[in-house]
């Protein structure tokens, strides 16, 4: 390395190989937005095509057994390649800059676990194009999902399977981080609020994907291998995948909402000029939510019948949780309460998630109270609950993320008014679409049903949530709008376009590849605004100017992602010929000599040299 | 730390496995992770648990299992765990000659206890028509000591591919921590075949 600064315009060719090989936390966040935003597109798109066939009475715009694929691939498509991917793409964009690190603990690791997502979420949707996707919905439950024919739901399996192993793998890297790459002077109790959402949120992964991946592991055994665990001839029970899935399912939940709450901490106390409210009870409420979401993952199974003793302790246990939630939300009030608040796109996102996310809340406590729970189980009034929640609170978070952080990701800040007009066709969207469904629910309507009779009562709420969820689409259209037009245009900011306070905004748009030219030295909570209050207009380096230690970029978690992928084939179609082993075989050895390969390869990196910086310092 | 200090230390400290950054975070990542294994054997076991008595009408656990065979593969896993403990004393000590003795003894005890469990295997399966086809029981039985056996077998590729790897070379801050985790998954795979005994065997004979 001897030229740091690109001169020349380089070739897609060479950009291309840039991406596939690169390891550096900043284009992994942009990749991970890129593949996540398209995978958002794909869920949005079959909910539309949800909504359209519910749009009037005994509708048949599509199938029942295509109805069924579509709410299936919607909720899985969302939660675990849209909303999950996204959310890491803002924590591999973000969080390295806000403690002051030059990069993750593991570089090659980070990489892997992005392309080991792409080709997993690949695999789910393979499904689609030879012969049917997956279609017991979401949570698979046994025996619909092991009975269920062709090979829909082996490719859910199997396309799980894969990208959780790559969740998993930054889920270690960032605690791996968070603990060890902190700046001089970046305490615990110094962390900005999405740092430590992102920390809680990684534990919440290191704990629960394992739980996913043995019930996934059992059901291909099930599927693919005649294995008898769900299966009631052999003496199996269903009852236990219900039990690993929400075993993992329930702090998933988590998983997304904590980080969500960390953006709005983020960006209600940049807009609103005050340090965050609260600051200790936010990160211990952080910490309680994420414990206490282990312990509640049985309220989505109040009706299989566990009797009333566990079921009042489960309901119990989840309502405590509306606790330190109630702290969080006050906190944000407190946060706003008397400061000198600048409405802007993001900031109208967390004002508009503040009512949201509290109904949400509010309609959680009553499916918690089991008995009652009866009722809803099963209703629309569960689908209007969940999306108050993960909608209002997850995906108004990515927005309001996405408006944030642009500037730091690219250099160009997303147009403002445009911003505004996505906001309030998605927020009346939203509330159109799914503030009804509590009354269908209560109504009697049931989820997951294709079509229902006319005159129940439920063709107008169903016209309306229809309208709604079109409205929606019609505010993410202004997004795309904006997003091309900014990047049409190019027009540069400087490192810090909000005047706001943690790390991250303390060095250039977009930053450096080496982050940190030296760390920084930091000083109290908000460290950047601690220099700014104190007149000076960046951070105090902590060292002198020195060699920085750089990873070198592969080519090889790309191809380790390949070899699972094409072994993945292998694993399905041997069930109905055993040649096909022959796919499993050239997968996982692709796989397998690609992991070798890295072993025995010595990869200590590089170093950019201390004249190389300072020549750069010159020229610019 | 330039490429030539981690590859050719002039000094070798006392803890090298945890001397750079690379290897720091190798070390707690490796807890971390070992975190998420214990949530994974922990489903394995709540699973078994759940269905060991779901024999469907075949053989249960009492006719099947024999504790001597599993006394044996238990003293040569627990043994092994102990001969790495050498291994690192000794690379602690910066000897990197006895270092890789006492690793190629635990590679061995590793093996040894591999074959007894493919020949157990293989005797429920010849003997009893006892498969993970057969019950629930079956199925829980093979995949949680399956589990457990490919990760002795990972283990063990893992090890002998660090020896062959740096047979020649000795020990520098890039491998010390490369063999300390691996050792550490040793052990953690030893804790589990622990309970594996108590909870498969033990409670599945008496
Ligand atoms: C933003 C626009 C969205 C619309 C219009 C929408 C609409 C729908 C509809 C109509 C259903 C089917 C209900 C049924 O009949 O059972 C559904 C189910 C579901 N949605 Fe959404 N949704 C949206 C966003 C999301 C997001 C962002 C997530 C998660 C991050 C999500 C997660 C789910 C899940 C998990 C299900 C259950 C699927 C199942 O029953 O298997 N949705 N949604
Ligand atoms: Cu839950």
């Amino acid at each position: 390395m001897s030229t740091l600064v690109a001169t020349n315009k380089k070739s897609f060719g060479a950009t291309l190989w840039d991406y596939l090989t690169t390891v550096d936390h900043k284009k992994i966040a942009i990749m991970y937005l890129i593949a996540g935003g398209f995978f958002f597109l794909v869920g949005g798109l079959e909910a539309l095509a949800i909504r359209w066939q519910l749009v009037q009475p005994m509708n048949d715009f599509v199938s029942a057994g295509f109805y069924n694929e579509l709410i299936t691939m919607h909720g899985t498509t969302m939660i675990f390649l849209a909303a999950m991917p996204l959310i890491f793409a803002f924590m591999n964009a973000v969080v390295p800059l806000q403690i002051g690190a030059r990069d993750v603990a593991f570089p090659f690791l980070n990489s892997l676990g992005f392309w080991l997502f792409l080709f997993g979420g690949i695999m789910l949707n393979v499904g689609w194009f030879t012969g049917g996707a997956a279609d017991a919905g979401w949570t698979a439950y046994a025996p619909l999902s092991t009975t269920s024919p062709g090979e829909g739901v082996d490719y859910y399996v199997l396309g799980l399977q894969i990208s959780g192993a790559g969740t998993l793998m930054g889920g270690i890297n960032f605690l791996v981080t968070i603990v060890n790459m902190r700046a001089p002077g970046m305490t615990y109790m110094r962390m900005p609020l999405f740092t430590w959402t992102a920390f809680v949120a990684s534990a919440l992964i290191l704990f629960a994907f394992p739980a996913l991946t043995v019930g996934l592991f059992l059901m291909m055994f099930d599927r693919l291998f005649g294995s008898g665990f769900f299966e009631a001839n052999m003496g199996g029970n269903a009852v236990i995948w219900q039990h690993l899935f929400w075993i993992f399912g329930h702090p998933e939940v988590y998983i997304l909402a904590l980080p969500a709450f960390g953006v709005f901490s983020e960006i209600i106390s940049t807009f609103s000029k005050k340090r965050l409210f609260g600051y200790t009870a936010m990160v211990f409420a952080t910490v309680l939510i994420g414990f206490l979401g282990f312990m509640v993952w049985a309220h989505h199974m109040f009706t299989v019948g566990m009797g009333p003793a566990a079921n009042s302790i489960f309901a119990v246990a989840t309502m405590a949780i509306a606790v330190p939630t109630g702290i969080k939300i006050f906190n944000w009030l407190f946060t706003l309460w008397g400061g000198s608040i600048e409405i802007n796109t993001p900031m109208l996102w967390a004002l508009g998630f503040i009512p949201t996310f509290t109904l949400g809340g509010m309609t959680g406590v009553m499916v918690a109270a089991a008995s009652a729970d009866y009722q809803f189980h099963d209703t629309y009034f569960v689908v209007a609950h969940f999306h108050y929640v993960i909608v209002g609170g997850v995906v108004f978070a990515l927005l309001a993320g996405l408006h944030y952080w642009w500037p730091k990701m690219f250099g160009t800040i997303l147009d403002d008014k445009l911003g505004k007009i996505t906001f309030w066709f998605f927020f009346i969207g939203f509330h159109l679409t799914f503030f009804i469904q509590h009354f269908l629910g209560l109504m009697g309507m049931p989820r997951r049903y294709w079509t229902y009779l006319e005159n129940q009562g439920l063709d107008l709420g169903n016209l309306v949530s229809t309208i709604g969820a079109f409205l929606m689409g019609v505010g993410t259209i202004f997004l795309l709008i904006n997003i091309v037009k900014t990047t049409m245009k190019n027009e540069k900011v400087g490192g810090d376009p909000w005047d706001a306070r943690t790390l991250e905004w303390a060095i250039p748009s977009p930053p450096p590849f080496y982050n940190f030219k030296q760390l920084p030295l930091v000083r109290g909570l908000d460290p950047l605004w601690v220099e700014k209050t104190e007149g000076r207009k960046g951070m105090t380096p902590a060292e002198p100017i020195g060699d920085i230690h750089m990873p070198n970029n592969s080519f090889l978690p790309f191809v380790i992602s390949v070899g699972l992928f094409i072994a993945g084939f292998g694993f399905i179609y041997q069930k109905n010929d055993l040649s096909w082993l022959t796919l499993v075989f050239i997968g996982m050895g692709i796989a397998l000599g690609a992991m070798l390969t890295r072993s025995v390869k010595d990869d200590i990196g590089y170093h950019i040299h201390k004249e190389d910086l300072q020549k750069e310092a010159e020229e610019s | 730390m330039s490429e030539q200090d981690v590859l050719n230390p002039k000094h070798m400290p006392h803890n090298p496995e945890k001397a750079t950054l690379e290897g720091k975070n190798k070390f707690i990542g490796f807890w971390f992770f070992l975190g998420g294994e214990s949530v994974l054997f922990a489903s394995l076991f709540g699973t078994y648990l759940a269905l060991n008595d779901s024999t469907n009408g075949g053989k249960g656990s009492e006719e099947l299992f024999g504790l001597e065979l599993v006394f044996i593969m238990t003293m040569l896993l627990l043994t092994s765990s102990l001969t790495s403990v050498y291994a690192m004393y000794h690379m602690k000590n910066n000897d990197f000659k006895k270092m890789m003795v006492w690793l190629g003894i635990t590679v061995a005890l590793g093996l040894g206890f591999l074959c007894f469990e493919l020949y157990e295997f293989n005797h429920y399966i010849h003997e009893y028509e006892f498969t993970m086809r057969s019950s629930a029981f079956g199925s829980a039985f093979y995949t949680l000591v399956g589990f457990h056996g490919g990760h002795v077998v990972f283990g063990l590729l893992w090890f002998i591919s660090l020896m062959v790897r740096n047979a020649k070379r000795g020990l520098n801050l890039y491998n010390a921590p490369k063999f300390y985790i691996a050792s550490l998954y040793w052990h953690f795979i030893d804790v589990v075949w622990v309970f594996i005994f108590t909870v498969v065997y033990l409670m599945g004979v008496l």
